[in-house]
């Protein structure tokens, strides 16, 4: 047994059923290996996307996603997919070749230090120096990544090192990292303290994070939320923790929003923050929200408590355990629902009342109103994937989740990200329905995957909101810089009608929302990749 | 403020410039480093010198610990510990102000390690201030070079209470 077999192996053991990725001679021993197994590879066509790939199977799997690709320009082009995942706290194994052990260093051909590149994206990384360490590595990697705060860990591998013979492949049973052990339960005088805040709130919230579809707690704050009627707010990464028609659901805060979910987070005197880390993109100014209400965060990293906040009762561990703890405590339910009835009532109100009004225009497909007759149309557990710019602020407030589940890159805001997180999640959950919305400059960014997509039968669905520019920063432009626009003109772009064919796909086209109804119906019908187009004004804002 | 945290890392390739970029990244300013392995040959003490707010400092100690190369993080404040660095100075001398940098040494417990026709290498090992005090003393002769350990710390002692 060699060291590339002993990869394959540990791969197995992990319960891999995936690897994404793109072949080069210093990681081609390892795709030697993966051939005598029933591991299935995909060819993804750039390095970047087999990153995003393995983060969108992570994220409906549960499971890390894996990604293999060559030394130097493989491993270089795959670090926005890394950062992009570190970003989210996706778990993922991204395994990369590296040129011989003895020429590391000087400069060789493909050669790039790629574990120090990474450094500030990785949650962990390894360089492999000796053969025998493979399994205990690969055994650390996968307890590193998918557990504690979540996170992409590199194992950086020279080919001699995978060409080595090993000479006992044991497995260990146990991870043994003096340095690593996360908190899982969280402090039982701090629950204690969250219950005695909840008994004196008025107006509690929560604000749910992405870390609640992490730590897997959807069901335990739902739970939580419905026993003790308390309403919830989410982040962009948290969207989907609460189904978005849920009476107890008051939308997305940020400055991109709901109106009436800023309002009710800021009107609360009790905020619980679960899974979030308090950006800037969901709290403008985190020191004000804490000068009129008790904040509560809630976190399995430590760090995140008192980054950008300081909290009144900080709560340190996984958020499913702190839910089960949490309804353990023997809170009298009347005691708490009296009180807070009257704040769902003024909450019910400005849901009814702050709604955003648009003026679409309507010689274009409305994006609002399309999204949102599109998620009416999706199956109940479908996967909706945003890419990054307009369409994902639309998505964001226009799609409906209903038991789905609804994707994004929401701390690095990598463009492109949707096709191959689509394509991830597609393969996690084949028979779920997979939905891509990008727009025309997301998309081109990898549409390299089309082939991806054919080759491997892996039937996304996509759609691109067409407006023949780079939306966003127009907008940006347009408010910014008093419509003195720059560089986001995208003509030049591919009729994407030929270019469905080229890649055998079908397609369709809708230009105003007369005929939406049935151009989603048939967009959706049948498990096959489709690419719907969608020409939206380009003069829209969100 | 300042503060020093001690920090205890596994002793590994790659890890001082683990540390140092997080400091980096994170735009926590270093005073000063000082590296050594301590009795356990796979452990090394990193004592890391830093100013920042309380916010900053917290952060600083939280950051470290998330590092997977961390053993344990140490923080305190100077008041709370023993500090000291070690310099090693050279100087030209000439027969008019040979005696007046050996009275010098003599005050601040310096030491002549190395000498020739016209240099003279002076060691000092004491608290950063009296370091800095002992370069300002040796200002009027001329400094040829000058290399520093950093700051090196631990807390003081303290029985336990039983």
């Amino acid at each position: 047994m060699i060291g590339a077999d002993a990869i394959v192996k540990c791969l197995e053991k992990e319960g891999v059923e995936i690897v994404f990725g793109y072949p080069g001679v210093a990681i081609c021993p390892f795709y030697n290996s993966i051939l005598d197994t029933d591991i299935r590879t995909v060819l993804i066509r750039t390095e970047q996307n087999a990153a995003h790939a393995a983060s969108g199977y992570a994220r409906v799997s549960g499971k890390a996603g894996v990604c293999a690709v060559t030394s130097g320009p493989g491993a270089t082009n795959v670090i926005t997919g890394i950062a992009t995942a570190f970003a989210d706290s996706i778990p993922i194994i991204c395994i990369t070749g590296q040129v011989n052990s003895e020429l590391m260093g000087s400069d060789v051909f493909q050669e790039a230090d790629i574990a120090g590149a990474v450094e500030s994206f990785v949650k962990y990384s390894y360089v492999v120096k000796n053969v025998n360490d493979i399994p205990r590595i690969f055994r650390e990697a996968f307890h590193i990544a998918n557990t504690g705060r979540k996170g992409p860990v590199l194992i950086d591998i020279p080919i001699d090192i995978q060409n080595a013979s090993i000479s006992r492949f044991h497995y260990p049973e146990e991870v043994s990292l003096r340095t690593y052990k996360p908190t899982v339960k969280g402090n039982m005088v701090q629950i204690k303290r969250v219950v005695e805040a909840l008994k004196k709130a008025k107006r509690p919230i929560i604000c749910a994070g992405g870390g609640v579809h992490l730590s897997g707690a959807v069901e335990e704050l739902r739970e939580f939320s419905r026993r003790y009627r308390i309403p919830v707010v989410s982040t962009i990464m948290g969207i989907g923790v609460m189904p978005t028609r849920d009476p107890m659901y008051y939308g997305n805060v940020g400055n991109n929003g709901k109106p009436y979910a800023n309002r009710a987070m800021n009107e609360s005197d009790l905020l619980l923050m679960v899974g979030a880390r308090v950006a800037d993109r969901a709290v403008s100014q985190p020191d004000l929200i804490i000068s009129n209400k008790v904040l509560v965060h809630m976190d399995v990293d430590p760090a995140e408590i008192g980054k950008n906040v300081g909290p009144h009762i900080p709560l340190v561990g996984d958020i499913r355990h702190i839910f089960q703890d949490l309804m353990d405590q023997e809170i009298q339910k009347e005691e708490l629902h009296r009180a807070y009835e009257d704040w769902i009532h003024t909450l019910d109100g400005y849901r009814e009342n702050m709604k955003v009004r648009r003026e679409p225009n309507p010689a274009y497909v409305d994006p609002a109103e399309f999204i949102t007759r599109l998620s009416e149309q999706m199956e109940e557990d479908a996967v909706y994937v945003a890419d990054v710019g307009q369409n994902q602020i639309w998505s964001c407030c226009y799609h409906i989740v209903k038991k789905g589940r609804f994707l994004t890159s929401g701390g690095m805001g990598t463009m492109g990200y949707s096709i191959p997180a689509a394509m991830g999640a597609k393969l996690a959950a084949p028979d779920r329905q997979v939905i891509a919305m990008c727009g025309d400059g997301s998309f081109q960014m990898s549409m390299m995957e089309l082939a991806t997509m054919r080759q491997h039968g892996i039937p996304v669905k996509i759609i691109v909101l067409n407006n023949g520019c780079l939306g966003m920063v127009r907008q940006y432009q347009h408010f910014t810089y008093k419509d003195n626009y720059s560089v986001i003109d995208l003509s030049g772009s591919p009729d994407l009608e030929k270019l469905s064919a080229a890649y055998g796909m079908d397609f369709l086209r809708l230009e105003t929302m007369e005929k939406a109804e049935e151009t989603i119906a048939a967009f959706l019908k049948e498990d096959r990749s489709v690419l719907l187009e969608c020409i939206i004004d380009p003069a829209d804002l969100v | 403020m300042k503060k020093i945290y001690s920090v205890l890392v596994e002793n590994r390739s790659g890890v001082l410039c683990k540390v140092a970029g997080l400091f980096s990244r994170r735009c926590f300013n270093i005073d000063s480093l000082a590296v050594g392995e301590t009795e356990d040959p796979a452990v090394s003490c990193m004592t890391i010198v830093s100013n920042g707010d309380e916010r900053t400092i917290e952060q600083i100690e939280k950051q470290l610990n998330k590092k997977l190369d961390v053993i344990k993080v140490k923080t305190f404040d100077e008041g709370e510990s023993i500090t000291r660095e070690l310099m090693l100075i050279k100087v030209k001398y000439n027969r008019s102000n040979r005696r007046d940098i050996m009275e010098n040494c003599d005050i601040m417990h310096a030491g002549i390690v190395d000498m020739s026709k016209h240099m003279m290498l002076i060691q000092i090992c004491d608290v950063p201030e009296r370091i800095q005090l002992f370069i300002r003393m040796l200002k009027t002769v001329s400094i040829v070079e000058v290399a520093r350990t950093g700051t090196l710390a631990l807390p003081k002692c303290r029985d336990v209470e039983h």
